[in-house]
């Protein structure tokens, strides 16, 4: 006869497999309640003058850095379009090449991927912070709902700012494009201008745009919820922060991939 | 007794499989000081922290004013959060934002006050602090002991009708200590608030607390005044509490209490049970009023350079301790009765022709010379026999004394 301990250790496997899925779904669901309350939030009162401190940290405070990856990845893409045109005799094309790729796809996404790194990281490890030197418990003690004070004007921040990055982005690539293809390597400036004029259309920057609120609702709410519930980790204080920043930033880039082709196949 | 404020009945709290509060039963009174004694890592600031609702118990169940907690709804829940204040161990401080900004931060979002209003509150709130100078640094720029009045600053700041202090004192030195703990209970009194505080600073806290509570092993081993706690005959007792009550008192330099009851005790065994001996109360009159001229700090170092006078003065012929936040007592053990008066004689011409203007000089030294202050000494002898409860006698002294020694300043450096 078997003893407990073996019909433990066969049926283990499942059990994990269980154990495992159950937890997924309880994470999922407690990041969707989470999002909720916070986003419900952003709309009381008292929130303006932190929706426009997060924008100027989130938006204007990562201007720099998406300026500098738009330009270069404007001209990269200049440049390695220019060659494979040129063999298919079709260099006239590349502005519609540069402007779409970058509109369509590396726009919001390079944005993104840039705003995690720079400002999703910072969300987790402040919040983390907080939390585990007792801030978020002291805003409780005074009665200050700390997802309204911490959590809702960073999701605003976000909504709002990471269109606008995208614009930017979009417009400097182009310009990026623009040096290398027709500065550096002598295509038509007509052609180049005139092409994006007449392929780019209304639909190709409002699915853009869509990408990049649907990565701004990723993003803040990872970022978010990974500082938020730092205290829930196994390991504690400055580890628990640092695991729970390298989990939000790495969270949120697979899903800004994973999202991106999801989104993509729905709007085209 | 009154009906209890806040009851604890059978709370049990566990983490895992480790139960940090086990069946804790307790009282908490309107209006009082009650102070939560207990080793480290024993549950002191969980006990804290189920009572304002930043964790709920395993078992049992919390009742306020009656009314268990978990039964209350939302509106009554946010009328009882409402009712406290928490100053954290580590002080909480938001590290992004200045000193006045996180003292005004719950007026700014719980309350409709117009900007003016919270400024005019922040900045008398931060004058009583003494926090003028740092009001626009970042926590991260002050001491250790400045972020902790901000801490206090910030929670008195909404006038909770509760206050909970998890370790007030925690890395100050013995003046800043006793002036916390002198604030608490001035702003206690004047405020009315009831207090509940985590704290290890024996004697002191028994100088402001009306209620002790000793939590050991998870339960709650003792409930009452510090008076009975001396009789109370627990292993906490001689394992904890007298290991933390030191050689001398940490303010003054006096004898500690535990100390000076030794000193006392050794010296009745060599005596006939009907032999007498002489017992001298002094007292810093209106400490309050000190307070407010002078600030905390200036108040605390008063008592502090009148120890150091007393410690002095008497030498070998009397042994001292502290009694209470403004009072020595002093017994000189092989006094008479007559010998004792014509010594408190000396010490009072003493006191009032040099003693007194050196206290108020030492204590001006960081007082701007605008302030002036005023202060009075007062003593009592009375006769106590051998064996009899010196705390008996040292309320027979009291009850008996005269003023010895008045100083009064028109500015600093003007003494008269």
């Amino acid at each position: 006869m078997k003893s407990l301990g073996q019909k433990i250790s066969f049926t283990s496997p499942l059990a994990f497999l269980g154990r495992t899925v159950v937890a997924w779904v309880d994470e999922l669901g407690s990041l969707a309640v989470f999002f909720a309350r916070g986003f419900i939030l952003i709309f009381r009162r008292k929130q303006f003058s932190m929706i426009v401190q997060q924008v100027y940290y989130i938006g204007a405070g990562s201007m720099n850095i998406i300026i500098l990856v738009g330009l270069f990845t404007g001209m990269v893409l200049g440049l390695q379009l220019y060659y494979v045109l040129v063999k298919l005799g079709g260099e006239g094309m590349i502005g519609t090449a540069v402007a779409l790729a970058i509109i369509r796809e590396l726009g919001p996404v390079l944005t993104a991927i840039m705003i995690t790194a720079r400002a999703g990281s910072a969300m987790t490890a402040e919040i983390g912070i907080q939390r585990i030197s007792e801030q978020i418990d002291a805003l409780d003690t005074m009665r200050i709902n700390s997802l309204r004070y911490l959590i809702s004007p960073r999701l605003a921040a976000a909504i709002i700012s990471f269109p606008l990055l995208t614009a930017i982005f979009d417009l400097i690539g182009i310009i990026g494009g623009y040096v290398s293809a027709v500065v550096l390597l002598g295509v038509d400036s007509g052609a180049y201008l005139g092409r994006i004029q007449t392929s780019v259309g209304m639909k190709d920057i409002s699915n853009g745009f869509v990408k990049a609120l649907v990565f701004a609702l990723i993003v803040s709410t990872i970022c978010c919820y990974q500082g938020y519930f730092t205290h829930r980790r196994s390991q504690r204080g400055a580890k628990g922060v640092g695991v729970s920043t390298t989990s939000a930033v790495v969270i949120s880039c697979v899903l800004i991939l994973i999202s991106d082709y999801v989104v993509t196949s729905f709007l085209m | 007794m009154e009906n209890a404020f806040i009851e604890f009945e059978d709370v049990t709290k566990r983490f895992g499989e480790r139960t940090i509060l086990d069946r804790v039963n307790l009282k908490i009174y309107d209006g009082h000081v009650t102070t939560i004694i207990g080793k480290s890592g024993t549950g002191k600031s969980v006990l804290l922290k189920h009572i304002i609702g930043l964790l709920a118990p395993t078992e049992g169940r919390i009742l306020f004013r009656g009314k268990p907690i978990e039964e209350m709804n939302k509106r009554e829940l946010n009328d009882y959060k409402s009712l406290f204040s928490y100053l954290f161990q580590d002080n909480a401080l938001f590290d992004s934002l200045t000193v006045f900004e996180n003292i005004a931060l719950p007026l700014q979002q719980t309350t409709n006050m117009s900007t003016k209003e919270i400024e005019r509150r922040v900045t008398e709130k931060v004058d009583q602090m003494e926090l003028s100078e740092e009001a626009h640094k970042y926590p991260a720029e002050l001491s250790g002991g400045m972020q902790k009045r901000v801490a206090l600053a910030r929670a008195l700041i909404t006038n909770p009708k509760v206050v909970l202090f998890d370790e007030p004192t925690t890395g100050q030195d013995p003046i800043r200590k006793n002036t916390i703990l002198n604030l608490i209970a001035h702003n206690q009194r004047r405020f009315g608030f009831t207090t509940i505080m985590i704290s290890h600073d024996i004697p002191d806290i028994f100088f402001i607390s009306d209620r002790i509570l000793i939590l050991y092993d998870g339960r709650i081993v003792f409930q009452g005044n510090p008076e009975e706690l001396d009789h109370l005959d627990h292993p906490m007792v001689d394992e904890f509490i007298k290991s933390l009550e030191g050689f001398q008192d940490e303010l003054t330099g006096l004898y500690s209490k535990k100390n000076f009851m030794r000193l006392y005790e050794q010296d009745v065994t060599h005596r006939e049970p009907d032999e007498t001996l002489p017992v001298a109360a002094f007292t810093v009159e209106g400490l309050d009023f000190l307070s407010k001229n002078l600030g905390d700090t200036g108040a605390q170092e008063v008592i502090q350079s009148l120890g150091g006078f007393v410690n002095t003065y008497f030498g070998d012929v009397g042994i001292s301790t502290r009694i209470g936040r403004d009072q020595i007592v002093t017994i000189f053990p092989h006094t008479t009765l007559d010998e004792a008066e014509r010594i408190l004689e000396g010490f009072g011409r003493e006191l009032q022709e040099h003693g007194l203007r050196d206290i108020a000089l030492e204590t001006q030294s960081e007082i701007p010379s605008s302030d002036c202050f005023a202060f009075s000494v007062s003593v009592g002898l009375a006769e106590g026999k051998v064996g009899e409860d010196l705390d008996l006698i040292s309320r027979k002294a009291i009850s008996k004394q005269k003023t010895i020694g008045r100083f009064e300043c028109q500015k600093r450096g003007n003494a008269g």
